[in-house]
């Protein structure tokens, strides 16, 4: 082996030298694209069976092309009122909990005040609390109450939850916040609702809007914490549950690619918007 | 009087959201401890006893899916870290302007529904899909080898499903990182490497501890994966809590596992944060 480095003159670089130069600039970007593989593997394979057309019950191997699981996507009976009520508390959880993170967000960042400390806590507590434990804590609070479960408590469980990410999600942005333009509002005669409606408003905008997106996704994805405070009550989720123990049809897939479809449209705008405004900025 | 007003002002504000996580957070945690000390049964009523046996039973009779729930956790946090950490690398040193597009995709696997994300991993990994297929061509496994009901198939899951929250806490951190620090380190001549480990990943942690809490904490209380992927024999407490819970009906054993899986995570991450440091923590260093 030692002849062979003696005998190398410089010149131009072997080939093994610049295979791994070559190698070496390059590993992370090939690593990085197996990681992508690895990640969006899945995504695919929901997106190919929701156009499989399985002869038993279980979706598990190809059979064969159809466009019959699209077409008749509430074909499995309960999935329809299933993704409605998911839709449903979705909407009117994220709404609510995005209006109540919102004001406790402004609390916290505009005012110092007596016990600032432990709300900050009560906010950190449900996002570090496993899901389970918040579901079934929820579950004891109605049981001994003797609540009835249905689409009330899981409202309220959904609320519960969103609320922590609502204000972690719209915080962020405030503390970024320039007080002076709210003052130049003041000094130019607007009275504080005014200032509100015109400067702090617009400028929180998109906050409160990624934090209302954001609720909407956690919410209309959630399992365990319904699965606790449904009662008879079925959420798309649940439903998923109860239909992969006897084999889940290939509907399922189909709700699931276009759940993914949606979200990923909306990201899509979000991240070439924000690319037009650097650009322009 | 306006100094009054603005006084009440930051409370009004809060009253709202705060009473509801008081009402719905906080007091259901105490009606869980109430719960966790009871004895009797469905049929006849349940009585406050202060009956703390729930808790020895639970911990002589579930002592190993305790031990496993921390165990997979703990493994799919490892795994999800050395994954995730070159490709975060990556992004943020050479996304260039693709970095928000590339974030996309890491966050996509979470527009899909979890269970139907753990499903397709069902599909992938079962007994004719072609990764045990490939497998046991290359004698990897044997003839009748299989990766779905074991081990390997929940804390893959498990690692896959929770990976966006490994992986974003370490981008910003990354991203935050000056390069020009890297660069004087270089220009001292500190070695690639040596400046990656005396430079990049002490600047990174803050974001490596994020990362390991926001996977560790919801994957120790997870069971779907065990319930899809595994068998009875890699059933983790999530699931025990959940049966006793749902299917059977003994709340005061359920909520006692439950208090116990609470009390575990709060030991773990307390002696991981005295590990690390509580700076890094709560994230003041900078």
């Amino acid at each position: 082996m030692t002849t062979i480095a003696i005998e190398r003159r410089p010149g131009p670089p072997s080939v093994f030298a610049k295979t791994w130069a070559f190698v070496r600039r390059h590993v992370l970007a090939a690593y990085s694209i197996l990681f992508f593989v690895y990640l969006l593997l899945p995504i695919a394979v929901v997106v190919v069976f929701s156009f499989n057309n399985p002869t038993g019950k279980f979706n598990y191997t190809w059979q064969g092309f159809t466009w019959d699981n699209w077409r008749y996507w509430d074909g499995v009976p309960g999935i329809r009122s299933a993704i409605f009520l998911s839709l449903e508390i979705a909407l009117v959880a994220s709404l609510v909990a995005t209006a109540l993170g919102t004001l406790i967000a402004l609390a916290l960042v505009r005012y110092n005040f007596r016990g600032r400390g432990s709300t900050n806590i009560l906010i950190f507590l449900p996002l570090s609390t496993p899901e389970i434990v918040l579901g079934a804590s929820l579950l004891t609070l109605f049981l001994n109450l003797n609540v009835v479960f249905g689409f009330w408590t899981i409202l309220i469980a959904h609320i519960m939850f969103c609320i922590s990410f609502a204000v972690v999600t719209i915080k962020a942005r405030l503390v970024g916040f320039d007080r002076h333009l709210e003052e130049a509002a003041m000094d130019l005669g607007a009275n504080e609702w005014k200032t509100f409606q015109k400067v702090t408003l617009p400028l929180t905008a998109p906050a409160i809007l990624a934090a209302l997106l954001l609720c909407f996704a956690i919410s209309i994805d959630d399992f365990v914490v319904t699965y606790f405070n449904s009662g008879s009550k079925v959420t798309f989720p649940l439903f998923v549950w109860g239909a992969a123990r006897i084999g889940a049809p290939p509907q399922v897939n189909v709700i699931g690619t276009a759940i993914f479809a949606v979200a990923v449209t909306a990201m899509l705008f979000n991240v070439l918007y924000q690319r037009r405004r650097e650009v322009r900025a | 009087m306006f100094h009054r007003h603005r006084g009440l002002a930051p409370y009004l504000l809060l009253a709202p959201g705060v009473l509801f996580l008081v009402v719905f957070f906080a007091v259901p945690l105490g009606f869980l401890g109430y719960q966790s000390l009871q004895s009797g049964n469905i049929d006849f009523g349940y009585a406050f006893t202060w009956s703390w046996g729930n808790y020895w039973n639970a911990i002589h009779d579930y002592r190993a899916q305790f031990i496993r729930s921390l165990e997979y956790a703990g493994i799919a946090t490892l795994l999800a870290l050395v994954v995730s950490y070159p490709v975060a690398y990556w992004i943020a040193f050479r996304g260039g302007r693709w970095k928000n597009l590339l974030l996309l995709f890491i966050v996509a696997p979470f527009f899909v529904t979890y269970l139907i994300r753990t499903l397709a991993w069902e599909t992938i990994l079962s007994d004719n899909g072609f990764v045990v297929n490939t497998l046991q061509s290359l004698h990897v496994l044997g003839p009748s080898g299989r990766l779905l009901a074991t081990s390997t198939a929940v804390v893959t899951g498990i690692t896959y499903n929770f990976l966006p929250f490994m992986a974003l806490p370490l981008y910003v951190s990354l991203e935050q990182i000056d390069a020009r620090l890297i660069e004087a380190a270089e220009d001292l001549y500190a070695s690639k490497l040596h400046a990656f480990l005396r430079v990049t990943l002490p600047l990174s942690l803050p974001g490596v501890v994020a990362g390991t809490l926001l996977t560790f904490i919801p994957a120790a209380g997870d069971f779907i994966n065990a319930q899809l992927l595994g068998s009875p024999d890699n059933h983790m407490i999530g699931n025990v809590i959940q049966s006793k819970f749902l299917e059977l009906t003994d709340y005061p054993a359920a909520a006692a596992m439950s208090f116990i899986l609470m009390a575990g995570i709060l030991l773990a991450v307390v002696l991981y944060a005295r590990a690390v440091g509580t700076e890094q923590l709560t994230g003041t260093t900078a």
